[in-house]
């Protein structure tokens, strides 16, 4: 890799980190795992003035249960989280999505917390943000804020953070018992971001579909909930009706077109996806 | 294959066919070792390349001054700064008379005609500052037209690649009446195949290190060919031939894209000439994406002639090759290397073979594993499908009722090549059987029945293909500018180790290890006692260097001949020793003894006496070594049946390889390891064409695929366990029996997975699908389908 050249900066406490960002001015960037921030550099697409490398600052790390939420601190990295029993037991959608990320080496050093805040509609922890309405726990200088994840990302590769800001970590509600999950991805390679993902938890009782959550990936500048399809899955039998409530999951959507897909495409996938998706979370209740 | 393994170390002794481990991984794979990006001269300076961002424009003005004022930068030149010195990169096989060559400066002075080619550069004390000042030279182009698409550039009123137009060559070969062959013919065939362009992905980046003292100059590269290397820089740059020496040192992968002389190469000793200080550039993935020369992109028009019951008459074939924006090393050549290959196995009474070299806007094609033979592989494996379809009889079916049989070799095919040795049957009869062919067939009817929305294709590829590039006079007879000869050394040194230097270069192969083991059991030698030099000019006299799976071939086989008269020599010293006549002297596992005595001397002791030379025979020149060149009479023919089952998910286009099944005739194997590593690789390589890989061009002629996000390369996640096996039909053209392996599973593979997804689609409708067979394509595919049946 041959970036521009940069400060480099090693906090070892979150008042450290956030007095350097400061110091530092606009052109920091917070670096984590680096799997997104990196490639970045490596191109020549991002020229931060410094970089501030919060790996070491050691209470951004670690998953805890906190009564009504799982608290997942944003260094944690995706290997902890898919084997965290915590997260396992009281949001297995997000143990499921994580497990899909990338590949073991990834998986290895990128971050929850980082992989969030990149805000690429195209990963796949955002769109299980929005499906479970995650919360981002936020710093900075003058204090904390929480940010709803309908609130969190603002457009392709924009996210509701400042600068100066850091993300401390985040919120995961627990459903309760009844709920069924599943992550449906869509790549080319196992190592490629998904083409389509379809994260969704689907709340069952007697044969019937109460309550559905679906998140999508990659399908628009920002992560979106299929809100067509958790209308139309509601009171809905688990049976053929989730193939015409999955028919409306493009519905509002605003796909991009790259080498890899087409719009329209997108769009079929995501039908078919959130079908497969739909049938798997309703045939496994947990919890 | 594990059993096989042992089975053969379970003989003892006889290294030649035994599985060992490499020993040159240990530091191959830690990285310890002489990559050329490792190493580290003094005062050595860093090179960085500004490369266009236009398709295709004319340059009004560089100002790289700009640069000279940043941190750390040494110089920065332009194309214009250069042309006084640089020459033309050398193309080195014109296929024709009347081919078109155009110049080909290493550094763009005038205009500029692919999106990377360089237009600048400039010299830092590190790599950072050089990158970082390359946005100071300022550059104003006036944009020309781009050219990307072969068939509209040979029409009248396109815009030109080149003021003598766009097209470079059409060359021609032809035998037998096709004209006969399809007059009435109750069966014909007419597809064209799309073999998209690919980036060679070599694990390790192209990288040059070039270094002067005085009148002397040494270049560190990481290439394939370090010898036609010296030859060529020495033409292009003017340095004498014996003031220049090149040195492969470890290098990390090629598959043909290594097969080259750079701009970078020329470019990199230009500046250590002009600078007196040595020079590194080591390429980026993306310059690399850019800038490596791609392979295949030809546009396939394959006709067949065919009785009704599958028996073929003829093939012809009309082919568009894009060159790119210039003809390198061996560009022109690449088709023609498939020209002979359309028949495959098959017999037939007549073949027509057309193919125009055609430029375009973008960066040169050459050498990629395989290089002309997958092409025509392809075509000819998945027009035999479409053939068995057309007849309605089971593609293996049509493959046998065509191919040589084993009673009928050696055989002159209609492609005038003779394939000396071959079992088709019995690579096939075992491929059928570990892959379960009937059950599967079964399967497939049950889905299709069922109508299941996933269904299963099997794919078959009964492929050949030549290998052990090459009789010197066949590549003089298709004006190649070099031979096909291979060099060896063998001497064994006082204390009775050997050294063995080879012409061949290694770039990741094992030769060390396969020399070693011919070596040592030819002179009855420990393994462990062999050493094998390559890839320096300076102590590898002579060689031609690796690539078209030639260097066990034809290098190896310099070698058996160079033990071949160090043995010899031995004799007549032992029979000298031991007061014998030579002739009653014999030779086993090391040792020489006179014919009904005990006497005998080792071939260790027989060096050492030659060391000395105290008591040799009259005009016996001290030391045990010797030479040996060979230049093969023929080409080899490894073979195989490929066996690809896929389901293809027709809601969402996703292929999956269920099993994959390769029984390959390689011919004698030296070790059985590097036959499957090679195998393994092979097979990935050609399954990356048919799902994975493209090289993609906007409209306005960038890529777009500069990443490994754009440009998939698949894992070991992404692909099934292959099931491999061998059958062993020695070849007959050489001693050791062996034929070539380095491209056998890339030739094979591609259109094994192609018809077997095709065959999965067969009930929709579908005889094509364009490579890569991506999800999205199979989809539209099969929309397409249902759109025009609705």
């Amino acid at each position: 890799m041959i970036p521009a050249s940069f400060d480099y900066l090693r906090p070892s406490t979150l008042d450290e980190a956030l007095t350097m960002l400061a110091e530092a001015g606009e052109d920091a960037k917070v670096l984590a795992g680096g799997h997104s921030l990196l490639p970045l550099l490596r191109l020549r697409l991002a020229y931060p003035a410094a970089l501030v490398d919060v790996g070491r600052v050691a209470e951004l790390r670690g998953v805890a249960d906190r009564g009504d939420h799982v608290y997942i601190g944003a260094t944690t990295t995706h290997d902890e989280v898919v084997h965290s029993p915590i997260v396992k037991e009281h949001c297995p959608l997000v143990a499921l999505a994580t497990a899909t990320v990338a590949d073991p080496a990834v998986r290895h050093r990128g971050t929850f917390g980082g992989s969030l805040a990149h805000a690429d509609p195209a990963g796949d922890l955002p769109s299980v943000a929005v499906a479970l309405d995650m919360e981002f726990v936020v710093h900075s200088p003058t204090g904390r804020r929480t940010v709803p994840a309908s609130g969190f990302f603002l457009d392709y590769l924009e996210s509701a953070l400042e600068p100066g800001e850091i993300l401390a970590g985040v919120r995961v509600p627990k459903l309760g018992p009844g709920w069924g999950f599943h992550y449906e991805k869509f790549h080319r390679t196992a190592q490629a971001w998904a083409t389509v993902g379809v994260a969704v938890a689907v709340r069952r009782s007697n044969g019937t579909v109460e309550e559905a959550r679906v998140g999508l990936t990659n399908m628009g500048p920002i992560p979106v909930r299929a809100s067509g399809v958790e209308e139309a899955v509601r009171g809905a039998e688990a049976g053929e009706s989730l193939r015409e409530a999955a028919g409306r999951a493009d519905e509002g959507t605003d796909p991009p077109a790259d080498l890899h897909a087409q719009p329209d495409y997108r769009r079929h996938l995501a039908r078919v996806l959130t079908h497969r998706a739909l049938l798997s979370a309703a045939a496994h209740p947990t919890g | 294959m594990t059993e096989q393994i042992k089975e053969r170390e379970a003989l003892g002794g006889a290294e030649v066919g035994r599985a060992r481990r490499r020993k040159e991984d240990a530091r191959l794979i830690t990285g310890r070792t002489q990559w050329t990006d490792n190493i580290q001269l003094p005062g050595m300076l860093h090179v960085a390349f500004l490369r266009s961002p236009m398709a295709h424009a004319r340059i009004t003005r560089v100002d790289a001054s700009g640069a000279l004022a940043r941190p750390g930068v040494v110089a920065a030149f332009s194309g214009a700064d250069l042309a006084g010195e640089q020459g033309s990169l050398p193309c080195a096989w014109p296929v024709t008379e009347d081919i078109v060559i155009p110049d080909h400066p290493p550094m763009a002075v005038d205009e500029v005609r692919y999106v990377g080619e360089a237009v600048a550069c400039v010299v830092a004390i590190d790599r950072y500052a050089a990158a970082d000042a390359l946005e100071a030279v300022e550059i104003d182009y006036e944009p020309l037209d781009p050219v990307l698409d072969m068939t509209e550039a040979l029409k009248e009123g396109s815009p030109k690649v080149h003021e003598a137009g766009n097209k470079s060559f059409t060359w021609k070969f032809a035998e037998g009446d096709i004209d006969a062959a399809f007059r009435d013919a109750p069966v014909v065939i007419d597809r064209t195949y799309v073999q998209q362009r690919l980036i060679p992905s070599a694990m390790e980046p192209r990288a040059v290190v070039a270094q002067t003292d005085g009148d002397q100059f040494t270049l560190h590269s990481s290439t394939q060919i370090p010898h036609i290397l010296r030859v060529m820089l020495a033409l292009t740059t003017g340095i004498p031939e014996h003031k220049l020496r090149v040195i492969a040192p470890d290098v990390g992968g090629g598959f043909g894209s290594k097969l080259q002389v750079t701009a970078e190469e020329v470019l990199c000793l230009l500046l250590t000439r002009r600078m007196g200080k040595p020079v590194k550039w080591t390429e980026s993935r993306s310059e690399g994406n850019l800038t490596v020369h791609h392979g295949r992109d030809q546009l396939q028009h394959i006709r067949l002639a065919a009785e009704s019951d599958g028996r073929v008459r003829a093939v012809q074939v009309d082919l568009l090759a894009d060159m790119g924006a210039y003809l390198m090393l061996v560009t022109p050549g690449i088709p023609l290397l498939g020209a002979f290959m359309y028949s495959g196995i098959y017999k037939m009474d007549a073949y027509d073979f057309t193919c125009t070299g055609v430029f375009t806007t973008k960066m040169p094609t050459d050498a990629y594993r395989g290089a002309g033979r997958p092409e025509a592989t392809y075509a000819i494996e998945r027009v035999m499908d479409e053939l068995a379809a057309e007849i309605g009889v089971d593609p293996m079916e049509v493959r046998r009722r065509n191919w040589i049989e084993h009673s009928e070799f050696p055989y002159t095919t209609i492609c005038n090549l003779t394939y000396d040795s071959g079992n088709y049957e019995a690579a096939t009869e075992r491929a059928l059987a570990l892959f379960g062919y009937d059950k599967l067939r079964a399967e497939q009817a049950d889905r299709r029945e069922r109508r299941d929305p996933v269904q299963l294709g099997i794919g078959i590829s009964t492929y050949t293909e030549m290998c052990g590039l090459a009789p010197s006079r066949v590549l003089g007879s298709l004006s190649y500018g070099a031979g096909g000869w291979e060099h060896a050394d063998v001497r064994m040194l006082p204390t009775g180790k050997v050294e063995v230097v080879t012409g061949t270069s290694p770039h990741g192969q094992g030769h060390e290890t396969a020399w070693s083991q011919i070596v040592a059991d030819s002179l009855g030698v420990p393994y462990e006692d062999v050493a094998v030099l390559h890839g320096d000019t300076a102590t590898s006299h002579k060689g031609m260097d690796t690539y078209g799976s030639r260097s066990l071939a034809v290098g190896g086989i310099a070698v058996v001949r160079a033990c071949d008269k160090v043995k010899e020599k031995a004799r007549h010293v032992a029979a000298h020793l031991l007061e014998a006549s030579p002739d009653d002297v014999e030779f086993s596992e090391g040792r020489f003894q006179v014919r009904g005595t005990g006497a005998s001397r080792t071939i260790q002791e027989i060096a050492l006496a030659t060391f000395a030379a105290h008591d040799l025979p009259d005009g016996f020149e001290p030391r045990l070594d010797a030479s040996a060149t060979f230049d093969p009479d023929s080409f080899s023919f490894p073979h195989g049946t490929h066996l690809c089952a896929v389901e293809v998910d027709t809601e969402t286009g996703a292929t999956a390889i269920r099993s994959y099944v390769a029984v390959d005739d390689v011919g004698a194997v030296v070790n059985p390891l590097i036959v499957e590593g090679q195998v393994h690789g092979g097979i990935a390589q050609g399954i990356a064409q048919a799902l994975f890989e493209e090289a993609v061009y906007d409209v306005d002629g960038n890529l777009l695929t500069t990443t490994m996000a754009d440009y998939l390369l698949p894992s070991a996640a992404d692909l099934p366990s292959f099931v491999t096996d061998r059958t062993e039909t020695p070849a007959t053209t050489n001693p050791l029996g062996v034929k070539g392996v380095g491209e056998a599973g890339t030739i094979a593979s591609t259109p094994a997975v192609v018809n077997a997804i095709v065959d999965a689609l067969r009930p929709y409708g579908v005889h094509d699908v364009r490579m890569p067979c991506t999800p999205e394509r199979v989809w539209r595919t099969l929309r397409s389908r249902e759109e025009e049946s609705a």
